[in-house]
């Protein structure tokens, strides 16, 4: 599982690749809380689209990191999802959280 | 009708073997020539009863993860995944959307992307003998050109 970082001004993006199962969800959930921890970004983004298969871990994967994010007051976005992947979190219904922005001005454009 | 192929595998419930999972049903369904949407459908569902096995029947333990594919002539595709662990005391409650015993961070979600992403999904369980999920989805038959 890789990650790389990015920051500029109040937003930190995070460029999740691999796959997002169980087996991996557990060292990338450590490693963005750890860059929430030591960023208290804003903003942060978790930019999906190198990530190759996502099976319903990445539900609770996104859950929990919203979660983090409100904690510290800040917002979280999520980009690249491919539609199969917003297929398995729409059955968490998670399409009514406020984190599709940079994802629909995306789609907008 | 018979199965005209047919494979079994076990592996034990360490979650590395998810992914190793998803990998042999994907190389053994290829055959059957489906499309990329095909497979990762399969590939999702037995990712999710896999994890299962791995998250709940052998919560404290390692045990045998036991995988059976059948493939059919007419594109029909049979995938059982059983385990011997601890069962589940009430599956039609286990089934239900967002119900998790599976503690934070997961979603209670597993068996609802079985049912969405295949055709048909059953399971039975008896509490302290384990649990088969069996779930079947037909693939679309492409014209060959042979």
């Amino acid at each position: 599982m890789d990650v790389k970082t990015e920051s500029a001004a109040y937003v930190t993006t995070v460029h999740l690749a691999g796959e997002l199962d169980h087996h991996n969800a557990g060292p990338l959930r450590a490693r963005v809380d750890e860059v929430i921890r030591m960023k208290r970004p804003k903003k942060l983004v978790l930019d999906f689209s190198g990530i190759s298969f996502m099976d319903s871990s990445g539900i609770g994967f996104v859950m929990g990191r919203y979660k983090q994010m409100q904690s510290i007051g800040g917002e979280l976005t999520v980009s690249g999802a491919s539609p199969r992947m917003e297929k398995v979190m729409r059955l968490a219904g998670l399409e009514r959280l406020p984190i599709w922005k940079t994802h629909g001005e995306e789609k907008n454009q | 009708m018979k199965a005209m192929n047919e494979m079994r595998l076990t592996f034990t419930s360490r979650s590395a073997n998810e992914g190793f999972a998803r990998s042999a049903v994907s190389a053994f369904v290829a055959q059957l020539d489906p499309a990329v949407d095909e497979l990762a459908d399969l590939r999702t569902a037995v990712s999710e009863a896999v994890t299962n096995c791995i998250v709940h029947a052998y919560r404290d333990t390692i045990g045998d993860i036991y995988m059976n594919v059948q493939l059919f002539e007419n594109g029909r595709v049979i995938v059982r995944v059983r385990d011997r662990g601890c069962g589940i005391p009430d599956v039609k409650k286990a089934m239900e959307p967002l119900f998790t015993t599976g503690g934070e961070e997961r979603s209670g979600l597993g068996f609802s992307v079985m049912e969405s992403f295949m055709d048909t999904m059953r399971v039975r369980s008896t509490v302290g003998k384990g649990t088969t999920v069996t779930m079947e989805k037909y693939i679309r038959l492409r014209r060959r050109h042979d």
